[in-house]
């Protein structure tokens, strides 16, 4: 199948390929960047393990094909960390309140999560579920994720995080 | 002393030992992406396998052409049957000494069996080709319905089995049975229900389900022609076994085989078994002489790789009218698909269902299990359970509330009156376990104390008088359940695979600066082993867990072990973990002694060294005894310090839980709210609490998944109508409850440490919560029993079917 030149960035450095028109955006990230955080679930939109951010929106990468992303700018897991190398807020998060186990959905579910905390720094325990209703985590119930993502919150807002009582 | 001195609760403190909540060293990776799961395992060379499936429950297989497939650019070979017949691998043994097709062998028995194996260059290319094989079929009548399989008229699934009369379990009864197994004294069962004030019958049943992981089944095959070896990459939950079955299917010795099961995404049960995608890429590495990769998608995993359950539970309890159970009678009808490839140790054809009398002290019981083929997925497995011990404690669980219900008493109650005592323990069960410990009426108390159990039971009568008076249109349930596990597998007395006794191991090695290596044949999917198992190192041996690394999953470097399941890592391998330290304890003891110039038997363990006894200023630490180890041991003592430990486990151990689920249900919509949901477990001594937690909440959810709504549903033609997350439910954080949590501790008097294990209580103990839940709260209305999945529609038809509304 004849081949199409894309360019894009990725994680703040440009980066291009050979790819054919129905590559799929999650296949082009992972085999032919070899950044493999970005992982596969489900390959139908629902499980939200290949979710990137493009151009400040969350998206499945797994139901875009990578010509669709020509001249986009792309975050993946591996540049989420802070520039030091130290875990960004997010991640400490998701450590410190046991918000992941087996760790597939969780590159998936910290993208999403950066997203929700951009659009909305103090989310409420309701609009951090909804928000982070398209990514499926078959491991950790949720409810730590969702402390990991206040334990997030209060550290970006500067503010002394308080776990709620059980 | 001085001021500087570090004070014993400053040095255990350091050690982040047994009881702290470390934090897990495996999240540095997996937070930023860098773990390595088998999909990002690349290799020069590789090519991808994909598999062409059958549209067909059950059909001929008239011709397979590949010609038009062979010609897509990138294909480089398709294997069928016929191409495994000179390898004589077109059948392969299965777990349950069963055997299955790897490629359809002249005909299909379900709907998705592997019918073809197509390799190309990618997966692009593959599913090209795989669009190119054409397979000509010729459609035979399906059996779907698990209670038509006995008929006479029934159609013959399996022609491979034909005129025999013996299974791998004994007699077959039927063309369609596979074994028939039975437990219990049956004459004195059914003397008691003759002589039983109140009995209950019921057919309940457990429906199909799956255990889903985010990650899919896959593996990475590369044969190296030189050398002769073999290497596979998969997502095994035990991969030591996975080595020995290859060596003894594709006979290459297993020292030539090298299984390495890198980070896995979940596994629940379905990364037990093997599938027929390991075998065609091993195959096709073989054929082609290149790594061939293979990976599951999502379709595949739902409708191909291990369901669980599918059993059928006949349902009888015998009691006196005072409430005190005289008997349990229970039959099973189980559906194991097309080839009975259920992960069961060797000895149990139905696996620990046997465990059916529960929490309660059954003076007799009888037990008999039918195992039958359906045109159906095959490959039955414990998913979040320990062998079937979910479909026992939903069995029983259930059938206490219904018998509760028929004797007008609370189901609370029925139980305090029922549960084994404390002073019980060890205790023998009608159906031949024996209970290393328990405190069930301690654990029910709390759980009752807690919630305010007799508040929530007065609300529910004002609500339910309030309905009758035509106030509200909410009904409340309260879900009680009691559960006691069974986990641990297991004794090499009970337990083995293929003939492997079930035990596990680990070898530590400590180096001269004090830091070490723990190697285990455990393999986690996300249980943490990786920090927990450090922990165990860290109290036993006095070395902080930070300075002890775990590896798991190479059986080039892990000494053998059963691999993770059925909650069997802490309670098998964590005792192994336990006893290598131990013996590095002991070692260490000798060479303090020599080098502090006392006698050992002068030496006391101090939290991380040894010091002399009425000295405290003579000690010398464990990180001193590793450098000297390496300089100074006693003459004729070898040097180094490390151990292995091969633990064969004397008995299971029996983690217990008592659950409670509030739940409204709207009888107009069907639509649930689950108000509150509290579970304490009782597994032992607890190893990380936070990591405990975790697991609570993550199989609480799966638990609610399966009772509310998630099940593998087959139309009467044989085709999944539940293939992906569309449709088959998958909750999200919208959905899932808040989960509370709460312990008490009775160590296991056998484990070295007296731990438990808990990965699957919430499971067994979480779906008969819910259920109970739902069914307490039609129960007013007459209703005695409502199957799962209670979804909302079957909520509305439950409501509809009691005449709630026309
Ligand atoms: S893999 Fe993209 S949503 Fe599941
Ligand atoms: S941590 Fe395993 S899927 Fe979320």
């Amino acid at each position: 199948m004849a081949k199409t030149h894309v360019t894009m960035k990725v994680n703040g450095a440009e980066v291009e390929g050979l790819v054919e028109p129905r590559t799929l955006l999650v296949h082009f990230i992972r085999e032919n960047l070899a950044l493999t955080g970005t992982h596969i679930g489900c390959e139908t939109t629902h499980c939200g393990a290949c979710t990137v951010d493009i151009d400040g929106m969350s998206v499945k990468s797994c139901t875009m094909f990578a010509v669709q992303a020509q001249g986009s700018d792309i975050m993946t897991i591996e540049g989420v960390a802070n520039a030091d190398g130290s875990l960004s807020a997010l991640q400490e998060g998701f450590r410190m309140m046991h918000g992941l186990q087996c760790g597939f959905c969780t590159p998936g579910m910290i993208l999403r999560a950066q997203r929700l905390l951009k659009e909305n720094p103090s989310p409420t325990e309701a609009e951090i579920r909804m928000g982070i209703s398209g990514n499926i985590c078959r491991c950790t119930g949720y409810q730590n994720i969702v402390k990991a993502i206040q334990y997030a919150a209060a550290k970006i807002n500067g503010v002394e995080f308080q776990e709620a009582a059980e | 002393m001085n001021d500087m001195t570090p004070t014993r609760e400053q040095r255990e403190a350091k050690l982040e030992g047994m009881g702290c909540k470390r934090k897990r060293v495996e999240d540095i990776r997996f937070t930023q992406g860098r773990g390595n799961y088998v999909d990002d395992v690349k290799l020069p060379g590789m090519l991808h396998g994909d598999f062409v499936r059958s549209p067909h429950a059950h059909a001929r297989v008239k011709s397979i052409n590949s010609e038009e497939a062979l010609k897509v650019p990138g294909v480089l070979a398709v294997i069928t049957a016929e191409t495994l017949k000179t390898v004589n691998l077109v059948w392969m043994p299965t777990l349950a000494g069963d055997v299955q097709m790897v490629l359809a062998d002249g005909k299909v028995l379900f709907q998705n069996q592997e019918v073809a194996f197509v390799v190309a260059t990618d997966r692009y290319a593959a599913d090209d080709g795989i669009n190119k094989v054409v397979v000509e079929y010729e459609p035979l009548p399906p059996l779907i319905d698990p209670f038509k399989a006995l008929d006479a008229d029934a159609p013959v699934l399996r022609e491979d089995l034909a005129g025999k009369m013996t299974g791998a379990h004994g007699p077959r009864k039927h063309h369609n049975h596979i074994f028939e197994w039975t437990v219990g004294d049956k004459d004195l069962t059914d003397a008691a229900f003759r002589k039983a004030e109140v009995t209950i019958k019921e057919m309940i049943s457990y429906h199909r389900t799956h255990p889903s992981p985010l990650e899919t089944c896959q593996c990475v095959c590369s044969f190296d022609k030189i050398k002769g070896e073999l290497t596979i990459w998969g997502t095994f939950q035990a991969p030591h076994v996975i080595r020995t079955v290859v060596a003894l299917i594709a006979k290459i010795p297993e020292h030539k085989i090298h299984v390495i099961a890198p980070d896995i995404g979940g596994g629940f049960g379905n990364k037990v078994g093997a599938y027929p995608g390991y075998i065609c890429a091993a195959v096709a590495s073989i054929v082609t002489g290149k790594p061939v990769k293979w990976v599951e998608d999502r379709i595949e995993n739902l409708t191909a790789t291990s369901f669980a359950r599918d059993y059928h539970m006949t349902t009888e309890i015998a009691a006196t009218r005072e409430g005190k159970v005289t008997g349990l009678r229970v039959h099973v009808l189980a559906d194991h698909g097309a080839f009975d490839a259920c992960a069961d140790p060797s000895k149990w054809p139905a696996g620990f269902f046997n465990i059916v009398t529960g929490s309660y002290d059954f003076p007799t019981a009888h037990l008999s299990v039918d195992g039958i083929y359906t045109n159906k997925a095959p490959g039955g497995v414990a998913y979040r359970c320990s062998f079937r011990v979910t479909e026992a404690a939903y069995c029983i669980e259930r059938g206490m509330d219904i018998l509760a219900q028929k004797l007008g008493m609370d189901p609370a109650e029925l139980r305090l009156k029922n549960f084994i005592k404390a002073e019980q323990f060890p205790y023998h069960s009608a159906l031949g376990w024996e209970y290393d410990s328990g405190d069930y009426h301690t654990a029910m108390r709390k759980m009752m104390e807690t919630v305010d159990y007799a508040g929530l039971r007065k609300e529910q009568a004002e609500k339910r008088a309030a309905f009758k008076r035509g106030e509200t249109r909410e009904i409340m349930g309260l879900g009680v359940s009691f559960f006691t596990e069974i986990v641990g597998a297991g004794p090499s007395k009970n337990c083995d695979i293929l003939g492997i006794a079930m035990f596990d191991s680990c070898e530590i090695r400590m180096h001269p600066t004090g830091a070490g290596i723990a190697r285990v044949g455990t393999k986690s999917q996300g249980q943490g082993h990786e920090t927990t198992w450090a922990q165990i190192i860290a109290t036993e041996i006095g070395i902080p867990a930070d300075d002890i690394m775990v590896e798991e999953g190479n059986t080039d470097t892990a000494p053998y072990g059963l691999g993770t399941y059925g909650s069997r890592s802490t309670p098998v391998a964590g005792a192994a973990i336990a006893m290598a330290a131990r013996k590095i304890k002991a070692k260490a003891q000798m060479i303090a002694a020599y080098k502090l110039e006392v006698h050992e038997g002068d030496l006391e363990w101090d939290i991380d060294g040894f010091r002399v006894k009425g000295l405290p200023e003579k000690s010398m630490s464990m990180k001193d005894i590793c450098w000297a180890a390496y300089n100074s041991v006693p003459p004729g003592m070898e040097p180094g310090l490390e151990a292995v430990s091969y633990y064969d486990p004397p008995n299971m151990t029996y983690p217990f839980g008592a659950y409670i689920c509030v739940m409204n249900i709207d009888v107009d919509t069907g639509v649930y709210k689950v108000r509150r949901f509290y579970a304490l477990d009782d597994c032992g001594t607890r190893i990380n609490p936070m990591i405990i937690e975790g697991q609570v909440h993550g199989g609480l959810t799966e638990a609610f998944a399966i009772a509310m709504g998630q099940e593998i549903r087959y139309d009467d033609e044989g085709n999944v109508v539940t293939g992906s997350f569309m449709d088959f439910f998958m909750p999200t954080a919208v959905e899932t409850p808040h989960w509370e949590t709460d312990f008490t501790v009775t160590p296991s008097p056998h484990h070295p440490i007296g731990a438990k294990g808990v990965g699957e209580s919430p499971n067994v103990g979480g779906v008969p919560a819910f259920s109970n839940a739902v069914n307490d709260a039609f129960s007013f209305l007459g209703s005695t029993h409502i199957q799962m999945p209670h979804d909302f529609w079957r909520n509305w038809k439950a409501a509809k079917n009691l005449g709630v509304f026309a």
